[in-house]
């Protein structure tokens, strides 16, 4: 055998590799575009599963709260004392409450809270419906005449689209208050005018965009997590992957959403 | 009518009719021209090994899977052709029992069986499903449990609160998938002794799916055993294993049965 033909066989296999992958990538992003389409489908059809819409609302916000705190709270801080040195170079520092307010409104709170989300919220249903179609229970739903799609997908992608805007204020509220400790402690700024000071640079511009993120990061982590765990194949270890690719993929996207979101809010500013 | 141990087989009336049914997964040609009929207060044992398409079978009735070719007629409704809602109706009156028995983790005992009550009969009240549940419950001897989360039980009671789950809905077929896999003797016998007592006390039509001779012995009128996607032999366990094919022959073999 000579060397062209020895070389032409050892290429031969790669170039399948890269096609086949080509193709199950374009078949996994087809078949991500049809669950979407069947999520809208489902959820203009009745029943409407309010019940369960706010017991994942419950799931989703509520038990979210304290890492959201914990997280927000931290954040805030880190964030002051971090740019601190670099206005008092200036002499900038009575712009700290200003500088802060538009991190945290325009950028901080939604990426963090969305990527917080991410993590717990959508391993969670990742893990969660990978299992529960690995052991088969998503097809006793079928059987006893219960849609599964709407009442665990459609259910899960409302609440997490619905509680990702909420908490994404209420993460704003707390870093705000982690940064008025920090200011406080250090300038003896009073509460009313570290308030008045970071507001008077944001405008319903930066709040509509944060909110809008949110929306749009919560449904992602929705759909993301649920098209995941409802696929799921190959038992326990295909759980695993379930959940891991919920979280890495939601986050990947949320970075993605991030950069157009900001590049098409900025057309719209003055 | 012939009478079958102690109950009634109804030969005038079938509940499913299945007529040259074709599944494939890619390449692997799964079933390959199936008939069967069950009648109404028969039990039907689908006998064959592992990755022989059995639970594609019952799976392809209760409108789980799609068959790629054939029919599936079930309570006078062609599966293949029923709109989504219709074959929602059609499926309150089969019941399903898994395999693994598919008890939802993150509900209770109770939870779990008045979870297909309360979503399909909207129009009952707190205490008549408090009511069907103790009598679901009842039925398959485990009322103790109705408190405790499906994690806190064994495979046989899992596989009886399973059966239960079913039962609260009043089916007219059920479906067993695998109903003693993974259990030991003496719970094989207890279910296999539940399967009979559903069909004499709630005269449903079921089908057992099986690889264990045991079960098919007690719980079966008739036997279809299937084979390399069709089904070879069916009648009485004694006429299907009075018979000279070898790989009925080695199944029985290898099953140790006394």
């Amino acid at each position: 055998m000579d060397d062209v033909s020895m070389k032409l066989k050892q290429r031969q296999p790669r170039r399948y590799v890269v096609s086949r992958k080509l193709d199950a990538f374009f078949s996994d992003v087809y078949a991500f575009g049809q669950f979407i389409a069947r999520f809208y489908r489902n959820l203009f059809a009745p029943p409407y599963e309010f019940k369960e819409i706010i017991r994942q609302c419950y799931m989703v916000g509520v038990k979210s709260l304290s890492l959201i705190t914990l997280t927000g709270f931290i954040t805030g801080i880190v964030f002051t004392k971090q740019s601190r040195p670099s206005l008092s170079e200036f002499g900038a520092t009575s712009w700290l409450p200003s500088l802060v307010a538009i991190a945290i409104i325009r950028a901080l709170a939604p990426l963090v809270t969305g990527l917080i989300t991410a993590g717990k919220v959508g391993s969670n249903i990742g893990a969660e419906l990978g299992s529960m179609k690995v052991t088969e229970q998503i097809d006793a739903m079928e059987v006893s005449a219960t849609n599964p799609f709407k009442f665990l997908v459609v259910t899960r992608v409302i609440a997490t689209t619905c509680m990702v805007p909420l908490l994404m204020l209420y993460m704003a509220v707390v870093a705000l208050l982690g940064a008025f400790v920090n200011v406080h402690a250090n300038e003896q700024t009073s509460f009313i005018s570290f308030i008045e000071n970071g507001f008077q640079s944001i405008n319903f511009l930066d709040l509509f965009s944060s909110v809008l993120k949110s929306i749009v990061f919560g449904f992602t982590i929705g759909i993301v997590s649920c098209y995941q765990g409802y696929n799921t194949t190959q038992g326990t270890q295909g759980v695993g992957r379930a959940a891991n690719t919920s979280v890495v993929l939601a986050m990947f996207l949320i970075f993605i959403e991030e950069i157009i979101i900001v590049q098409v809010v900025n057309w719209f500013r003055v | 009518m012939t009478k079958t141990r102690e109950h009634t087989i109804d030969k005038t009336k079938r509940v499913i009719s299945i007529r040259d049914l074709h599944k494939s997964f890619g390449a692997n040609h799964v079933l390959r021209g199936i008939d069967l009929d069950l009648f109404q207060g028969e039990n039907v044992v689908v006998l064959g090994r592992s990755g022989t398409g059995k639970s594609v079978l019952i799976k392809i009735i209760a409108g789980l899977l799609k068959p790629d070719k054939g029919s599936v007629n079930v309570l006078g409704n062609d599966v293949e052709r029923i709109s989504y809602k219709e074959l929602e109706q059609l499926r309150l009156h089969i019941g399903f029992s898994f395999q693994s028995s598919a008890l939802y983790d993150s509900m209770t005992v109770r939870e779990n069986l008045e979870f297909p009550l309360l979503r399909n009969s909207k129009h009952l009240s707190a205490q008549q499903v408090e009511t069907a549940v103790e009598k679901a419950l009842d039925a398959v001897g485990l009322s103790q449990t109705i408190n405790q989360w499906p994690g806190e039980l064994s495979g046989g009671q899992r596989k009886r609160i399973g059966i239960a789950r079913t039962l609260i809905m009043q089916p007219t077929i059920m479906l067993y998938d695998e109903p003693t896999a993974g259990l030991d003797p003496i719970t094989s016998m207890e279910i296999n002794d539940l399967i009979n007592e559903v069909q004499e006390r709630f005269n449903t039509s079921s089908i057992i799916i099986t690889h264990d001779l045991t079960c098919a012995k007690s719980t079966g009128d008739r036997i279809a055993v299937l084979l390399d996607g069709r089904f070879v032999k069916q009648g009485s366990f004694e006429e299907v294993f009075a018979n000279d094919d070898e790989r009925i022959k080695s199944f029985y073999d290898y099953n140790f049965i006394t």
